[in-house]
């Protein structure tokens, strides 16, 4: 005998504006098997929890639905709710009348009805709900951190120092990513090498962390828990445990026209490099798309110079397999391409850069050593303008329709820093709108301006010409004086927008971890679960999650860093129960379960079954590794006799569910 | 609103990683579309029975919608390439059997995407609406 | 009446003006700039504002050159340049009546006449 218990929450107003919850709680009360129904402001708080404790102690009730927010809210809360009154915790349902009803209709009459036959769907299903009870799985203390820039090693380093394995995958030869290469960090100005090679000295020293540095994921199988992760190692074509990094090689090598990607390709390189002197690993890689002696066979000679007799032209990729509790996505970004925007001359001058190129121009270790020098015939530039939201808050084809948040606040450091180091350079900014949400961020733009002279120019560049003497004609609009005006510039620099690393997309496809459609990983919930994704084990640190500065990024990492230790800080893992099961009777053995199932939980066994004329008969039947399982329901579809069913999403009930709003 | 105003019956069935977060999303965003729409949260978009659908127009329903993830983006890596299949076949049966293709449909809805599922739901009871009542198929167990 | 044409200015353009975010792209690349009295960005302000009559009575709508550079640039696809034409239709419009009649017409087309044809005829024999 069903007794099942109505609890209809008002949300505040959020349910009861729109919805007639007395109604709805009467009209539910009269459902067949309902003994119970009541409604109450917060379902969710303490009160509300009690209230439904009490009548599942009073009322014996063998099931509960609970009309209110989405399941995606507070199922988890009503569950554990459940399980305090001692009632199995699967045997609670939601009818979700917030978000899929009083939030979206207006009208009372239209929204109580709509309310009234989801909770009657809800009753429907719950009294063919069966208790379940959660298996348990292992957790492997270990962390994969994808990702070496500051988000992953600062995600890294404290996985580490609550005593955690953590293996760090760059695809670059060195840890360090987009920090490596900024010169300066607003609002203080301080340099970001010296803030952030400490850090990365700190990974390479931690026991607790492996790099792999020059590294790629290719494979991720598994679940929370028990990740196994295939992790290729490219060809470095040097040995790392005999490398020293005493960078004679660099020197020796002969072939000396290698763009240096490092400065991006602002100056060369030679085939064997260490990327920067404060590189992590500090050891050497071959460019085998430049070096002589992979091409053709003909050189050698950074094998002969090597001391320690690290070079290996003939080392291969390796394929390296690792099982992890947790996986932190930490992929961050690049600026964008700006092919599509002929306008600004990008492509037609090399005096026209990007923001993070200037960096490296400015930068001591940049292709310059810290002199502010135009790219095209090394001559000190006079007049610099600088052009704001480049691809940024841009709906066509070729930009982005995000802020892209960073480029207000280092376009305000770049004018200051160079209104400061060549007072003689005039610095215009053509900005739409100045965005300085940040402490201490307000106040650096205003000094730009109040102390450092900086013209701002509300509006936006339409044309940049390259002209004959060498000079840069830029045209733009200054709406304040509503006038068209002329700037002969030196250099112009684009605050390029900045968008999610091309191997995010491929990595979030074998993650089954969901992207936007900017390809910025989506957060379990935008306010409250911020670093996590929505499939479970996953975490995000930095800007793969959407665009931030540095500090944000660093705080974001530690606050990732936190829910993986919480994650590994357990032994054993609750799994879902919601996992199919197949019914022997009724399999017969076709494989076409096997077939769809994305895990591999279903194997086939031979069982021994007794027939109708007291003879045994070993048929072939399938069987579900429940660890395994993850729940989708494949299977179910696919069994042609029907044996194949699942768990909290039965067949039985779904078509309950059907039944009971077509009713 | 007239009484006689002709208001379709739709089950709506959603996959709880993608299709049913952007419906919450569409709810968070306060998106309007029609109370005509009832939402079944399912695992996967591949947990759908054909049998469910055929129950649906069974029990006289006016239009069934199935929504997944993008492909290439299923939470379980494969479910939504399953049931893109299963429903051309079953939807073409169906088309076959008199209930028109319009009144099926399947629709790729993330979880970011709220306001797809508004226009989506919008769109969708729209041509429900204007297609009329349905035939309902008829449930021979039913006479025994 | 100014509603009318801010609606007629929108439906014929098929512009919607509260997509533009201000940056100004459209008059920092007009070729023409110096020669109007309302610039690009302007004309886009100011029919969202309703101001029409002061576009319709400024030479301003026919020193644009419908370059288009301004559609070509804009980062929210807002396409000034249309505005600019419709405005340039009102004011064509309110020269003076149309020359024929609508009654009239029935008789003086041929089934297969295209429809374009008629549009062009109309704004061509005014009175």
């Amino acid at each position: 005998m069903q007794k099942i218990g109505v609890f209809v929450c008002h949300c505040g107003t959020n349910i009861a504006g729109t919805v007639d919850v007395k109604a709805v709680a009467e009209a539910l009360g009269k459902e067949p098997g309902v003994v119970f129904s009541a409604e109450y402001p917060y379902m969710c708080s303490e009160a509300g929890q009690n209230l439904i404790k009490n009548a599942i102690k009073e009322y014996g009730l063998t099931g509960i639905v609970v009309c209110s927010c989405s399941p995606r809210m507070h199922e988890a809360t009503f569950r554990k709710t459940a399980a305090a009154a001692g009632l199995n915790s699967y045997m609670v349902e939601i009818a979700n009348i917030r978000e899929q009803c009083s939030w979206i209709h207006k009208d009372i009459k239209v929204a109580t009805e709509k309310a009234i036959v989801l909770g009657r769907t809800a009753i429907a299903k719950v009294a063919l709900n069966a208790p379940l009870t959660a298996s348990e799985s292992p957790v492997v203390k270990r962390a994969l951190v994808i990702g070496g820039g500051i988000a992953g090693i600062q995600t890294a380093l404290d996985i580490a120092d609550a005593g955690y394995e953590v293996d760090l995958v760059e695809k670059e030869p060195t840890i360090g990513g987009k920090m490596a290469q900024i010169d300066k960090t607003f609002p203080t100005l301080d340099c970001a090498a010296c803030i952030l090679t400490p850090k990365m000295v700190d990974c390479a020293q931690n026991e607790k962390i492996h790099i792999y540095a020059y590294s790629e994921v290719e494979k991720v199988k598994g679940f929370v828990g028990n990740f196994t992760v295939s992790i290729k190692k490219k060809a470095r074509f040097v040995d790392e445990t005999k490398c020293t990094g005493c960078g004679v090689c660099t020197e020796k090598c002969p072939q000396k026209k290698t763009p240096n990607l490092f400065n991006l390709g602002l100056d060369t390189r030679s085939a064997i490099y260490i990327p920067f002197a404060q590189a992590i690993p500090k050891v050497a890689t071959i460019d085998a798309d430049y070096c002589n002696m992979l091409k053709n066979g003909k050189c050698g000679v950074c094998s002969k110079v090597c001391a320690a007799g690290a070079i290996d032209y003939k080392q291969q990729d390796q394929i390296i397999e690792q099982q992890y509790g947790a996986i932190v996505v930490a992929t961050g970004f690049n600026p964008i391409k700006l092919d599509g925007y002929d306008e600004f001359a990008y492509n037609e001058s090399p005096d026209v850069v990007t923001s993070l190129e200037l960096e490296r121009l400015m930068n001591a270790a940049g292709p310059n050593g810290g002199t502010l020098l135009r790219p095209s015939d090394k001559t000190h530039p006079h007049t610099i303008v600088f052009v704001q939201c480049v691809g940024s808050r841009d709906t066509t084809d070729c930009g982005k329709p995000y802020c892209s948040k960073i480029c207000c606040m280092y376009t305000a450091k770049h004018a200051m820093l160079i209104r400061d180091k060549y007072p003689d350079t005039e610095v215009y900014v053509f900005y739409i709108d100045v965005r300085t949400p940040g402490k201490n961020f307000d106040e650096f733009y205003r000094r730009a301006v109040e102390e450092y002279g900086v013209h701002y120019i509300k509006g936006m560049v339409g044309k940049v010409m390259p002209q004959p003497d060498g000079k840069l004609l830029v045209r733009g609009a200054d709406l304040l004086m509503n006038e068209q005006i002329l700037i002969n510039a030196d250099m112009v620099v684009l605050a390029a927008a900045i968008e999610p690393d091309k191997s995010a997309r491929p990595l979030a496809t074998m993650l089954t971890a969901s992207m936007d459609t900017n390809d910025f990983f989506t957060e379990a919930h935008p306010k409250l679960r911020p670093v996590e994704s929505p499939t479970a084990g996953i975490f995000l640190s930095g800007v793969c999650q959407g665009p931030k500065d540095i500090p944000e990024t660093v705080a974001q990492a530690s606050a990732c860093a936190a829910k993986v230790i919480g994650l590994l800080a357990k032994d054993k893992l609750l799994s879902n129960p919601c996992v199919a099961h197949s019914d022997e009777n009724l399999c017969n053995g076709c494989s076409s379960c096997e077939k769809v199932c994305p895990y591999g939980a279903i194997t086939y066994v031979d069982k021994e079954f007794r027939m109708p004329d007291r003879t045994t008969k070993i048929r072939r039947v399938a069987s579900v590794n429940a660890a395994v399982c993850q729940g989708c329901g494949a299977c179910t579809v696919a069994c042609p006799s029907g044996a194949m069913d699942l768990s909290g999403f039965s067949n039985k009930q779904i078509m309950a569910e059907v039944d009971a709003i077509c009713r | 609103m007239s009484m006689n105003e002709f208001k379709p019956k739709i089950v709506a069935f959603c996959c709880n990683w993608c299709s049913y977060a952007g419906a919450d999303l569409a709810g968070t965003n306060r998106l309007n579309y029609p109370a005509d729409v009832k939402i079944i949260r399912v695992p996967c978009s591949c947990r759908v029975n054909p049998l469910f659908i055929l129950r649906a127009f069974q029990r006289g329903a006016d239009g069934v919608i199935l929504c997944g993830c993008h492909p290439g983006d299923c939470h379980y890596t494969t479910g939504n390439y399953y049931a893109r299949r299963r429903m051309t076949l079953l939807f073409s049966m169906l088309d076959y059997l008199g209930i028109e293709k319009e009144r099926t449909r399947v629709e790729w809805v993330s979880a970011a995407e709220g306001a797809k599922f508004a226009t989506v739901m919008n769109d969708f009871v729209k041509t429900v609406t204007e297609l009329g009542e349905n035939k309902r198929l008829e449930d021979l167990r039913c006479k025994k | 009446m100014h509603n009318n044409d801010k609606e007629q200015i929108l439906r014929s353009s098929g512009v919607n003006v509260l997509k533009c975010m201000r940056c100004g792209k459209c008059s920092g690349t007009c070729p023409s700039y110096e020669e109007m009295e309302y610039h690009p960005h302007q004309f886009v302000y100011m029919v969202e504002k309703g101001e029409i009559d002061k576009l319709i009575n400024s030479p301003s709508i026919y020193k644009c050159l419908t370059c288009f550079a301004c559609v070509e640039r804009c980062p929210r696809g807002v396409e000034p340049a249309k505005i600019v034409e419709a405005v340039r239709l009102i004011a064509t419009r309110r020269q003076g009546e149309n020359h024929l009649k609508a009654e009239d017409i029935p008789c003086v087309v041929e089934d297969d006449t295209p429809g374009q044809l008629l549009v062009s005829a109309f704004r061509k024999y005014k009175k």
